[in-house]
Protein backbone atom coordinates (compact mmCIF):
# COMPACT_ATOMS: atom_id res chain seq x y z
CA UNK A 1 0.00 0.00 0.00
CA UNK A 2 1.13 3.60 -1.61
CA UNK A 3 0.14 6.10 1.03
CA UNK A 4 1.48 9.18 2.14
CA UNK A 5 -1.34 9.48 4.69
CA UNK A 6 -0.70 6.42 6.55
CA UNK A 7 1.87 6.21 9.39
CA UNK A 8 1.19 2.79 10.52
CA UNK A 9 -0.59 -0.05 8.82
CA UNK A 10 -1.72 -3.31 11.27
CA UNK A 11 -2.52 -5.86 9.19
CA UNK A 12 -4.02 -9.19 10.02
CA UNK A 13 -2.85 -8.98 13.36
CA UNK A 14 -2.72 -11.84 15.89
CA UNK A 15 -1.32 -11.77 19.21
CA UNK A 16 -0.64 -14.16 21.78
CA UNK A 17 0.43 -14.03 25.19
CA UNK A 18 2.51 -16.48 26.53
CA UNK A 19 1.41 -19.83 27.71
CA UNK A 20 -2.13 -18.75 26.76
CA UNK A 21 -4.03 -20.95 23.78
CA UNK A 22 -6.30 -18.61 22.30
CA UNK A 23 -4.69 -15.67 21.04
CA UNK A 24 -5.60 -11.96 22.65
CA UNK A 25 -5.89 -10.33 20.01
CA UNK A 26 -7.72 -11.84 16.33
CA UNK A 27 -7.19 -10.36 13.22
CA UNK A 28 -6.82 -6.56 13.78
CA UNK A 29 -6.61 -4.28 10.89
CA UNK A 30 -6.53 -0.77 11.37
CA UNK A 31 -4.40 1.64 9.17
CA UNK A 32 -3.07 4.87 10.88
CA UNK A 33 -3.11 8.02 10.12
CA UNK A 34 -0.54 10.30 10.17
CA UNK A 35 -0.67 13.45 12.06
CA UNK A 36 -3.94 12.51 13.05
CA UNK A 37 -5.45 11.29 17.02
CA UNK A 38 -6.50 7.55 16.96
CA UNK A 39 -8.16 6.96 20.33
CA UNK A 40 -8.68 2.83 21.19
CA UNK A 41 -11.71 2.40 23.41
CA UNK A 42 -13.85 -0.59 24.65
CA UNK A 43 -14.21 -2.65 27.98
CA UNK A 44 -11.14 -3.60 30.30
CA UNK A 45 -9.69 -7.20 28.60
CA UNK A 46 -11.04 -6.04 25.34
CA UNK A 47 -7.03 -6.52 24.28
CA UNK A 48 -6.46 -2.39 23.39
CA UNK A 49 -3.54 -1.80 25.61
CA UNK A 50 -2.16 -5.33 24.60
CA UNK A 51 -2.22 -3.81 20.72
CA UNK A 52 -0.77 -0.65 21.83
CA UNK A 53 2.12 -2.45 23.85
CA UNK A 54 2.99 -4.05 20.66
CA UNK A 55 3.24 -1.45 18.69
CA UNK A 56 6.26 -0.38 19.88
CA UNK A 57 7.36 -4.59 20.94
CA UNK A 58 7.55 -3.34 24.31
CA UNK A 59 5.99 -6.61 25.34
CA UNK A 60 9.08 -8.03 24.52
CA UNK A 61 10.17 -7.18 27.49
CA UNK A 62 8.88 -10.71 28.79
CA UNK A 63 9.60 -13.32 26.62
CA UNK A 64 7.38 -16.18 24.97
CA UNK A 65 5.32 -13.88 23.00
CA UNK A 66 3.71 -14.94 19.67
CA UNK A 67 2.95 -12.35 17.06
CA UNK A 68 1.44 -13.37 13.35
CA UNK A 69 0.65 -10.92 10.58
CA UNK A 70 2.24 -7.13 10.06
CA UNK A 71 2.58 -4.26 11.69
CA UNK A 72 4.39 -1.58 8.96
CA UNK A 73 5.81 1.38 9.88
CA UNK A 74 5.78 4.26 7.42
CA UNK A 75 8.73 6.74 8.49
CA UNK A 76 8.72 10.15 7.25
CA UNK A 77 11.94 9.58 5.40
CA UNK A 78 9.56 7.35 3.16
CA UNK A 79 11.12 4.07 4.28
CA UNK A 80 8.27 1.33 5.29
CA UNK A 81 9.44 -1.51 7.89
CA UNK A 82 8.00 -4.28 9.25
CA UNK A 83 8.35 -3.80 13.41
CA UNK A 84 7.15 -7.77 13.91
CA UNK A 85 10.59 -8.75 12.30
CA UNK A 86 12.39 -7.28 14.04
CA UNK A 87 14.76 -9.47 16.78
CA UNK A 88 17.95 -7.75 17.50
CA UNK A 89 18.22 -4.91 20.55
CA UNK A 90 19.46 -2.52 18.33
CA UNK A 91 17.06 -2.70 15.99
CA UNK A 92 14.51 -2.40 18.99
CA UNK A 93 15.77 0.74 20.19
CA UNK A 94 15.20 2.58 17.20
CA UNK A 95 12.12 1.83 16.87
CA UNK A 96 11.04 2.30 20.27
CA UNK A 97 12.82 5.94 19.58
CA UNK A 98 10.30 6.35 16.63
CA UNK A 99 7.48 4.83 18.64
CA UNK A 100 7.18 6.71 21.83
CA UNK A 101 5.09 5.70 24.65
CA UNK A 102 3.36 7.53 27.53
CA UNK A 103 1.91 5.12 30.48
CA UNK A 104 -1.21 5.24 32.56
CA UNK A 105 0.85 6.58 35.70
CA UNK A 106 3.01 9.24 35.46
CA UNK A 107 6.60 7.83 35.43
CA UNK A 108 9.54 10.61 35.68
CA UNK A 109 12.78 8.97 36.21
CA UNK A 110 14.47 9.26 39.55
CA UNK A 111 16.86 12.12 38.19
CA UNK A 112 16.64 16.12 37.67
CA UNK A 113 13.93 17.69 35.66
CA UNK A 114 16.33 18.11 33.18
CA UNK A 115 17.95 15.15 33.28
CA UNK A 116 14.80 13.18 32.90
CA UNK A 117 14.50 14.60 29.39
CA UNK A 118 17.81 15.10 28.32
CA UNK A 119 18.02 11.03 29.20
CA UNK A 120 16.25 10.06 25.86
CA UNK A 121 18.90 12.51 23.36
CA UNK A 122 22.04 11.71 25.26
CA UNK A 123 20.79 7.58 25.05
CA UNK A 124 20.16 8.28 20.97
CA UNK A 125 24.11 9.75 21.15
CA UNK A 126 23.68 13.65 21.26
CA UNK A 127 26.91 14.60 23.25
CA UNK A 128 26.33 18.51 22.00
CA UNK A 129 25.83 19.95 25.16
CA UNK A 130 23.98 22.95 23.59
CA UNK A 131 21.92 21.04 21.38
CA UNK A 132 20.40 18.95 24.36
CA UNK A 133 19.86 22.43 26.45
CA UNK A 134 18.02 23.35 23.08
CA UNK A 135 16.34 20.27 22.66
CA UNK A 136 15.05 20.16 26.72
CA UNK A 137 13.68 23.53 26.21
CA UNK A 138 12.08 23.16 23.11
CA UNK A 139 10.36 19.38 24.27
CA UNK A 140 9.28 21.45 27.56
CA UNK A 141 8.17 24.26 25.96
CA UNK A 142 6.47 21.89 23.12
CA UNK A 143 4.83 19.99 25.90
CA UNK A 144 3.36 22.81 28.14
CA UNK A 145 5.32 22.38 30.84
CA UNK A 146 8.50 24.89 30.66
CA UNK A 147 6.52 28.01 32.68
CA UNK A 148 6.50 25.72 35.83
CA UNK A 149 9.88 23.78 35.06
CA UNK A 150 12.17 26.60 33.74
CA UNK A 151 13.35 27.54 37.56
CA UNK A 152 13.64 24.45 39.00
CA UNK A 153 15.41 22.62 36.31
CA UNK A 154 18.58 20.89 38.48
CA UNK A 155 15.58 19.82 41.16
CA UNK A 156 14.28 16.51 41.03
CA UNK A 157 11.46 15.42 39.01
CA UNK A 158 9.83 13.41 41.95
CA UNK A 159 8.91 17.35 43.60
CA UNK A 160 6.20 17.87 41.06
CA UNK A 161 2.85 16.74 40.91
CA UNK A 162 0.92 13.96 39.02
CA UNK A 163 -0.10 16.11 36.02
CA UNK A 164 3.33 18.34 35.64
CA UNK A 165 5.04 14.65 36.22
CA UNK A 166 2.75 13.58 33.08
CA UNK A 167 3.91 16.47 30.89
CA UNK A 168 7.13 15.89 31.51
CA UNK A 169 7.61 12.47 30.52
CA UNK A 170 5.37 13.57 27.37
CA UNK A 171 8.17 16.29 27.25
CA UNK A 172 11.08 13.49 27.60
CA UNK A 173 9.12 11.64 24.56
CA UNK A 174 9.04 14.56 22.20
CA UNK A 175 12.15 15.53 23.00
CA UNK A 176 13.52 12.42 20.72
CA UNK A 177 10.98 13.39 17.94
CA UNK A 178 8.91 10.20 17.68
CA UNK A 179 6.89 9.39 14.20
CA UNK A 180 4.62 8.83 16.45
CA UNK A 181 3.14 8.66 20.22
CA UNK A 182 1.64 5.98 22.17
CA UNK A 183 -1.01 6.92 24.99
CA UNK A 184 -1.89 3.94 27.75
CA UNK A 185 -5.04 5.89 29.59
CA UNK A 186 -2.60 8.97 30.35
CA UNK A 187 -5.25 10.81 32.17
CA UNK A 188 -6.79 7.92 34.03
CA UNK A 189 -4.70 8.62 37.18
CA UNK A 190 -5.06 13.15 37.20
CA UNK A 191 -7.46 15.46 38.23
CA UNK A 192 -10.03 17.08 35.89
CA UNK A 193 -7.67 20.34 35.55
CA UNK A 194 -4.51 18.01 34.83
CA UNK A 195 -6.52 15.74 32.03
CA UNK A 196 -7.55 19.23 30.56
CA UNK A 197 -4.53 20.27 30.53
CA UNK A 198 -3.26 17.24 28.89
CA UNK A 199 -5.95 16.57 26.38
CA UNK A 200 -4.93 20.33 24.93
CA UNK A 201 -1.40 19.06 24.80
CA UNK A 202 -2.21 16.21 22.78
CA UNK A 203 -4.16 17.83 20.29
CA UNK A 204 -1.20 20.35 19.98
CA UNK A 205 0.82 17.73 19.50
CA UNK A 206 -0.97 15.85 16.53
CA UNK A 207 0.51 18.85 14.20
CA UNK A 208 3.91 17.16 14.55
CA UNK A 209 3.45 13.75 15.82
CA UNK A 210 0.62 10.66 14.85
CA UNK A 211 -1.09 10.11 18.64
CA UNK A 212 -2.48 6.78 19.26
CA UNK A 213 -4.66 6.61 22.09
CA UNK A 214 -6.10 4.37 24.48
CA UNK A 215 -8.44 5.32 26.86
CA UNK A 216 -11.37 4.29 29.15
CA UNK A 217 -13.52 7.91 29.01
CA UNK A 218 -15.75 8.03 25.89
CA UNK A 219 -16.21 11.51 26.43
CA UNK A 220 -12.03 11.63 25.89
CA UNK A 221 -12.37 10.14 22.74
CA UNK A 222 -14.96 11.99 21.40
CA UNK A 223 -13.33 15.03 22.35
CA UNK A 224 -10.15 14.82 21.42
CA UNK A 225 -9.46 12.32 18.55
CA UNK A 226 -9.87 12.13 14.64
CA UNK A 227 -10.79 8.44 14.67
CA UNK A 228 -11.87 5.77 17.00
CA UNK A 229 -11.48 2.08 17.46
CA UNK A 230 -13.91 0.49 19.49
CA UNK A 231 -12.62 -2.94 20.55
CA UNK A 232 -14.33 -6.35 22.31
CA UNK A 233 -12.68 -9.42 23.72
CA UNK A 234 -9.88 -9.17 21.43
CA UNK A 235 -11.38 -8.24 18.21
CA UNK A 236 -11.59 -4.84 16.46
CA UNK A 237 -15.40 -4.11 15.93
CA UNK A 238 -15.26 -1.34 14.48
CA UNK A 239 -12.71 1.58 13.03
CA UNK A 240 -13.67 4.56 11.74
CA UNK A 241 -14.30 8.85 11.43
CA UNK A 242 -15.01 9.47 15.63
CA UNK A 243 -17.96 11.67 14.43
CA UNK A 244 -19.23 8.46 12.69
CA UNK A 245 -18.35 6.10 15.44
CA UNK A 246 -20.16 8.60 18.00
CA UNK A 247 -23.11 9.87 15.84
CA UNK A 248 -23.84 6.86 13.51
CA UNK A 249 -21.80 3.56 14.06
CA UNK A 250 -22.25 0.57 12.25
CA UNK A 251 -22.57 -2.35 14.38
CA UNK A 252 -24.95 -2.52 16.73
CA UNK A 253 -21.88 -3.66 19.73
CA UNK A 254 -20.15 -0.29 19.01
CA UNK A 255 -23.89 1.28 19.70
CA UNK A 256 -24.43 -0.37 23.13
CA UNK A 257 -21.33 0.21 24.15
CA UNK A 258 -21.05 3.76 23.48
CA UNK A 259 -24.52 4.29 24.98
CA UNK A 260 -23.86 2.87 28.14
CA UNK A 261 -25.61 -0.44 27.83
CA UNK A 262 -22.97 -2.50 28.85
CA UNK A 263 -19.09 -2.28 29.51
CA UNK B 1 -8.74 -2.10 77.54
CA UNK B 2 -7.49 -4.24 75.19
CA UNK B 3 -6.30 -0.99 72.94
CA UNK B 4 -4.43 0.37 75.56
CA UNK B 5 -2.66 -2.20 76.71
CA UNK B 6 -1.76 -2.71 73.30
CA UNK B 7 -0.42 0.77 72.88
CA UNK B 8 1.94 0.76 76.15
CA UNK B 9 3.15 -2.93 74.85
CA UNK B 10 4.25 -1.35 71.64
CA UNK B 11 5.31 1.92 73.00
CA UNK B 12 7.69 -0.34 75.33
CA UNK B 13 8.84 -2.37 72.73
CA UNK B 14 9.71 0.56 70.61
CA UNK B 15 11.68 2.29 73.32
CA UNK B 16 13.37 -1.26 74.83
CA UNK B 17 16.22 -1.14 71.94
CA UNK B 18 16.95 2.51 72.72
CA UNK B 19 17.10 1.71 76.39
CA UNK B 20 19.64 -1.34 75.59
CA UNK B 21 21.89 0.81 73.45
CA UNK B 22 22.41 3.19 76.32
CA UNK B 23 22.76 0.25 78.77
CA UNK B 24 25.42 -1.50 76.82
CA UNK B 25 26.95 2.30 76.25
CA UNK B 26 27.36 3.16 79.84
CA UNK B 27 28.47 -0.70 81.27
CA UNK B 28 31.25 -0.45 78.61
CA UNK B 29 32.00 3.13 79.67
CA UNK B 30 32.38 2.33 82.87
CA UNK B 31 34.01 -0.89 82.86
CA UNK B 32 36.46 0.50 80.20
CA UNK B 33 37.73 3.57 83.18
CA UNK B 34 40.44 2.05 84.83
CA UNK B 35 41.93 1.74 81.08
CA UNK B 36 40.79 4.81 80.35
CA UNK B 37 42.95 6.63 83.14
CA UNK B 38 45.90 4.91 82.87
CA UNK B 39 46.13 5.01 79.15
CA UNK B 40 43.71 8.09 77.78
CA UNK B 41 44.11 8.45 74.31
CA UNK B 42 47.62 7.00 73.64
CA UNK B 43 45.72 3.26 73.77
CA UNK B 44 44.73 4.47 70.50
CA UNK B 45 48.54 4.21 69.37
CA UNK B 46 50.37 1.86 71.08
CA UNK B 47 51.33 -1.22 69.57
CA UNK B 48 52.20 -3.00 72.40
CA UNK B 49 50.03 -5.84 74.34
CA UNK B 50 51.67 -7.02 77.62
CA UNK B 51 50.48 -7.99 80.99
CA UNK B 52 53.05 -8.10 83.82
CA UNK B 53 54.45 -11.33 85.01
CA UNK B 54 51.97 -11.24 88.32
CA UNK B 55 49.27 -10.67 85.90
CA UNK B 56 48.30 -7.33 88.14
CA UNK B 57 49.13 -4.41 86.20
CA UNK B 58 50.84 -4.27 82.35
CA UNK B 59 51.06 -2.23 79.17
CA UNK B 60 47.71 -2.57 76.51
CA UNK B 61 47.34 -0.73 73.31
CA UNK B 62 44.63 -1.07 71.04
CA UNK B 63 46.86 -0.20 67.87
CA UNK B 64 47.03 -3.55 66.34
CA UNK B 65 43.13 -5.27 66.61
CA UNK B 66 42.14 -1.85 66.05
CA UNK B 67 44.09 -1.72 62.26
CA UNK B 68 43.37 -5.23 61.49
CA UNK B 69 39.85 -5.03 62.19
CA UNK B 70 39.74 -2.12 60.20
CA UNK B 71 41.85 -4.02 57.34
CA UNK B 72 40.05 -6.88 57.28
CA UNK B 73 36.82 -5.13 56.97
CA UNK B 74 37.96 -2.85 54.21
CA UNK B 75 39.27 -6.09 52.24
CA UNK B 76 36.19 -7.53 52.94
CA UNK B 77 34.06 -5.10 51.32
CA UNK B 78 36.05 -4.35 48.48
CA UNK B 79 35.44 -7.63 47.60
CA UNK B 80 31.76 -8.59 48.78
CA UNK B 81 30.22 -5.22 47.27
CA UNK B 82 30.58 -5.43 43.57
CA UNK B 83 29.93 -9.37 43.74
CA UNK B 84 26.68 -8.77 45.74
CA UNK B 85 25.63 -6.30 43.47
CA UNK B 86 26.38 -8.57 40.55
CA UNK B 87 24.28 -11.26 42.34
CA UNK B 88 21.66 -8.91 42.78
CA UNK B 89 21.57 -7.55 39.35
CA UNK B 90 21.17 -10.85 38.13
CA UNK B 91 18.45 -12.38 40.00
CA UNK B 92 16.20 -9.10 39.24
CA UNK B 93 17.26 -8.24 35.54
CA UNK B 94 18.88 -10.80 33.43
CA UNK B 95 18.09 -14.23 35.04
CA UNK B 96 14.93 -16.29 33.12
CA UNK B 97 12.47 -17.06 35.73
CA UNK B 98 13.41 -20.87 35.80
CA UNK B 99 17.15 -20.00 37.42
CA UNK B 100 15.67 -16.76 39.68
CA UNK B 101 14.66 -19.57 42.33
CA UNK B 102 17.37 -21.71 42.56
CA UNK B 103 20.18 -19.02 42.73
CA UNK B 104 17.58 -17.29 45.56
CA UNK B 105 17.36 -20.38 47.28
CA UNK B 106 21.36 -20.85 47.40
CA UNK B 107 22.01 -17.42 48.36
CA UNK B 108 19.59 -17.57 51.21
CA UNK B 109 21.22 -20.74 52.53
CA UNK B 110 24.86 -19.67 52.27
CA UNK B 111 23.69 -16.84 54.53
CA UNK B 112 22.18 -19.29 57.14
CA UNK B 113 26.03 -21.65 57.38
CA UNK B 114 26.93 -20.54 61.14
CA UNK B 115 30.39 -18.54 61.55
CA UNK B 116 32.34 -21.46 62.49
CA UNK B 117 31.82 -23.44 59.60
CA UNK B 118 33.37 -20.96 57.35
CA UNK B 119 36.71 -20.54 59.91
CA UNK B 120 36.43 -24.12 60.04
CA UNK B 121 36.46 -24.39 56.18
CA UNK B 122 38.36 -21.27 55.44
CA UNK B 123 41.35 -22.93 57.66
CA UNK B 124 41.26 -26.19 56.34
CA UNK B 125 40.61 -25.86 52.86
CA UNK B 126 41.06 -22.36 51.56
CA UNK B 127 43.83 -20.76 53.62
CA UNK B 128 46.44 -23.42 52.03
CA UNK B 129 44.76 -22.06 48.21
CA UNK B 130 45.44 -18.84 49.71
CA UNK B 131 48.57 -20.11 51.12
CA UNK B 132 49.60 -21.68 47.10
CA UNK B 133 48.70 -18.82 45.00
CA UNK B 134 49.61 -15.85 46.85
CA UNK B 135 52.11 -16.52 50.07
CA UNK B 136 52.28 -16.06 53.09
CA UNK B 137 51.39 -18.48 55.99
CA UNK B 138 47.72 -19.43 54.97
CA UNK B 139 46.39 -17.48 57.51
CA UNK B 140 46.46 -13.78 57.90
CA UNK B 141 44.41 -10.69 56.97
CA UNK B 142 43.75 -11.55 53.27
CA UNK B 143 42.86 -14.84 54.10
CA UNK B 144 40.14 -13.48 56.53
CA UNK B 145 38.83 -10.71 54.75
CA UNK B 146 38.03 -12.96 51.89
CA UNK B 147 36.21 -15.41 54.08
CA UNK B 148 34.81 -12.35 55.56
CA UNK B 149 33.80 -10.70 52.03
CA UNK B 150 32.22 -14.56 51.41
CA UNK B 151 30.14 -14.28 54.35
CA UNK B 152 28.26 -10.67 54.17
CA UNK B 153 27.75 -11.47 50.08
CA UNK B 154 24.69 -13.64 50.78
CA UNK B 155 23.20 -10.72 52.66
CA UNK B 156 24.39 -7.85 50.65
CA UNK B 157 23.00 -9.81 47.47
CA UNK B 158 19.92 -10.43 49.55
CA UNK B 159 18.73 -7.44 50.60
CA UNK B 160 19.79 -5.18 47.47
CA UNK B 161 17.84 -8.07 45.36
CA UNK B 162 14.70 -6.57 47.69
CA UNK B 163 15.35 -3.21 47.33
CA UNK B 164 15.94 -3.87 43.41
CA UNK B 165 12.95 -5.55 43.06
CA UNK B 166 10.70 -2.75 44.37
CA UNK B 167 11.60 -0.84 41.41
CA UNK B 168 8.05 -0.34 39.63
CA UNK B 169 8.26 -2.41 36.26
CA UNK B 170 6.02 0.65 34.34
CA UNK B 171 9.25 2.84 35.11
CA UNK B 172 11.38 0.59 33.38
CA UNK B 173 8.98 0.30 30.65
CA UNK B 174 9.11 3.71 30.02
CA UNK B 175 12.99 3.78 30.16
CA UNK B 176 13.12 0.98 27.22
CA UNK B 177 10.20 2.47 25.77
CA UNK B 178 12.88 5.81 24.90
CA UNK B 179 15.40 3.41 23.77
CA UNK B 180 17.33 2.47 26.79
CA UNK B 181 19.83 -0.83 26.50
CA UNK B 182 19.09 -3.14 29.80
CA UNK B 183 22.38 -2.18 31.00
CA UNK B 184 20.98 1.17 30.59
CA UNK B 185 17.95 0.03 32.43
CA UNK B 186 19.88 -0.74 35.43
CA UNK B 187 22.37 2.04 35.81
CA UNK B 188 20.05 4.93 35.39
CA UNK B 189 16.71 3.24 36.86
CA UNK B 190 17.20 0.48 38.55
CA UNK B 191 20.39 1.44 40.70
CA UNK B 192 19.25 5.53 41.34
CA UNK B 193 15.68 3.80 42.73
CA UNK B 194 17.23 1.13 44.96
CA UNK B 195 20.06 3.27 46.42
CA UNK B 196 18.41 3.47 49.67
CA UNK B 197 17.92 -0.57 50.11
CA UNK B 198 21.97 -0.29 48.43
CA UNK B 199 23.29 1.36 51.07
CA UNK B 200 21.28 -0.03 53.74
CA UNK B 201 22.80 -3.34 52.59
CA UNK B 202 26.39 -2.08 52.59
CA UNK B 203 25.69 -0.96 56.59
CA UNK B 204 24.36 -4.71 57.35
CA UNK B 205 27.43 -5.96 55.80
CA UNK B 206 30.09 -3.55 57.51
CA UNK B 207 28.09 -4.03 60.98
CA UNK B 208 28.50 -7.96 60.51
CA UNK B 209 31.57 -8.00 59.31
CA UNK B 210 33.15 -5.66 61.71
CA UNK B 211 32.23 -8.04 64.66
CA UNK B 212 32.57 -10.99 63.60
CA UNK B 213 34.60 -13.32 66.02
CA UNK B 214 34.08 -17.05 64.77
CA UNK B 215 35.31 -17.11 61.62
CA UNK B 216 38.19 -14.42 61.83
CA UNK B 217 39.58 -15.97 64.75
CA UNK B 218 40.10 -19.78 63.14
CA UNK B 219 42.02 -17.22 60.15
CA UNK B 220 43.40 -13.87 61.25
CA UNK B 221 46.51 -15.31 62.85
CA UNK B 222 45.80 -13.83 66.35
CA UNK B 223 49.14 -12.58 66.37
CA UNK B 224 50.05 -9.22 67.87
CA UNK B 225 52.12 -7.67 65.19
CA UNK B 226 50.84 -4.99 62.53
CA UNK B 227 50.82 -6.00 59.29
CA UNK B 228 53.61 -4.85 56.82
CA UNK B 229 52.11 -7.12 53.54
CA UNK B 230 48.70 -7.99 52.72
CA UNK B 231 49.35 -11.85 54.16
CA UNK B 232 50.56 -11.20 57.20
CA UNK B 233 48.89 -12.73 60.29
CA UNK B 234 46.97 -9.64 62.69
CA UNK B 235 44.52 -9.57 64.99
CA UNK B 236 40.84 -8.48 65.30
CA UNK B 237 39.32 -6.29 68.47
CA UNK B 238 36.66 -9.36 68.68
CA UNK B 239 39.02 -12.12 68.19
CA UNK B 240 41.46 -10.21 70.79
CA UNK B 241 38.72 -10.33 73.15
CA UNK B 242 37.43 -13.59 72.57
CA UNK B 243 40.93 -14.97 72.95
CA UNK B 244 41.93 -13.42 76.41
CA UNK B 245 38.96 -12.99 78.22
CA UNK B 246 39.16 -15.82 80.34
CA UNK B 247 42.37 -15.31 81.75
CA UNK B 248 42.39 -11.52 81.54
CA UNK B 249 41.98 -9.47 84.76
CA UNK B 250 42.16 -6.10 86.50
CA UNK B 251 43.71 -3.57 83.69
CA UNK B 252 43.82 -6.08 81.03
CA UNK B 253 39.77 -7.12 81.63
CA UNK B 254 39.17 -2.85 81.46
CA UNK B 255 41.46 -2.27 78.34
CA UNK B 256 39.30 -4.75 76.79
CA UNK B 257 36.50 -3.16 78.05
CA UNK B 258 37.93 -0.15 76.62
CA UNK B 259 38.55 -1.79 73.05
CA UNK B 260 34.66 -3.12 72.81
CA UNK B 261 33.81 0.52 73.41
CA UNK B 262 36.13 1.45 70.90
CA UNK B 263 34.37 -0.93 68.37
CA UNK B 264 31.08 0.01 69.52
CA UNK B 265 31.57 3.37 69.14
CA UNK B 266 33.58 2.64 65.34
CA UNK B 267 30.60 0.94 64.47
CA UNK B 268 27.82 3.16 65.77
CA UNK B 269 29.90 6.39 63.73
CA UNK B 270 29.83 3.78 60.59
CA UNK B 271 26.27 3.55 60.36
CA UNK B 272 25.84 6.91 61.98
CA UNK B 273 27.66 8.26 58.46
CA UNK B 274 26.00 5.81 56.14
CA UNK B 275 22.42 7.27 57.32
CA UNK B 276 23.18 10.87 57.47
CA UNK B 277 24.71 10.33 54.01
CA UNK B 278 21.85 8.90 52.63
CA UNK B 279 19.14 10.75 54.37
CA UNK B 280 20.78 14.07 52.82
CA UNK B 281 20.90 12.77 49.42
CA UNK B 282 17.54 11.22 49.60
CA UNK B 283 16.24 14.52 50.09
CA UNK B 284 16.61 16.39 46.76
Amino acid sequence: MKNNNIIMDIKDFDFTYPGADEPSLKNINMPLKRNKITAMIGPSGCGKSTLLRAMNRIHDLYPGNTYKGEINLYSSDGTKQNILTLKKENDFIELRQKVGMIFQKPTPFPMSIFDNVAYGLKLSGIKDKTEIEKRVKEALKDAAVWKETKDRLKKSALGLSGGQQQRLCIARAVALKPEILLFDEPTSALDPISTGAIEELISQLKKEISVMIVTHNMQQASRLSDYTAFMYLGDLIEYDKTNNIFLNPAQKLTEDYITGRFG
Amino acid sequence: MGARLFKNFSFFSATLSFFILIGVFSVLFSYAQEALHEFGFDFLYNEVWEADEDDEGGIFGGYVPIIGTLLSTLIAMLIATPLAMGIAIFLTEIATEKMIQPVSVAIELLAAIPSIIYGMWGLFYFAPIVQLTVGGNGVGLLTAGIVLAIMIIPFMAAITRDAMNTTPPVLKESAYSMGATKFEVIKDIVMPYAKGGIIGSIILALGRALGETMAVAFLIGSVMSIPSKITDPTTSIPVLLANNFAEAQDLEMSSMYYLALILFIVSFAIISLAKFYFFRKSII
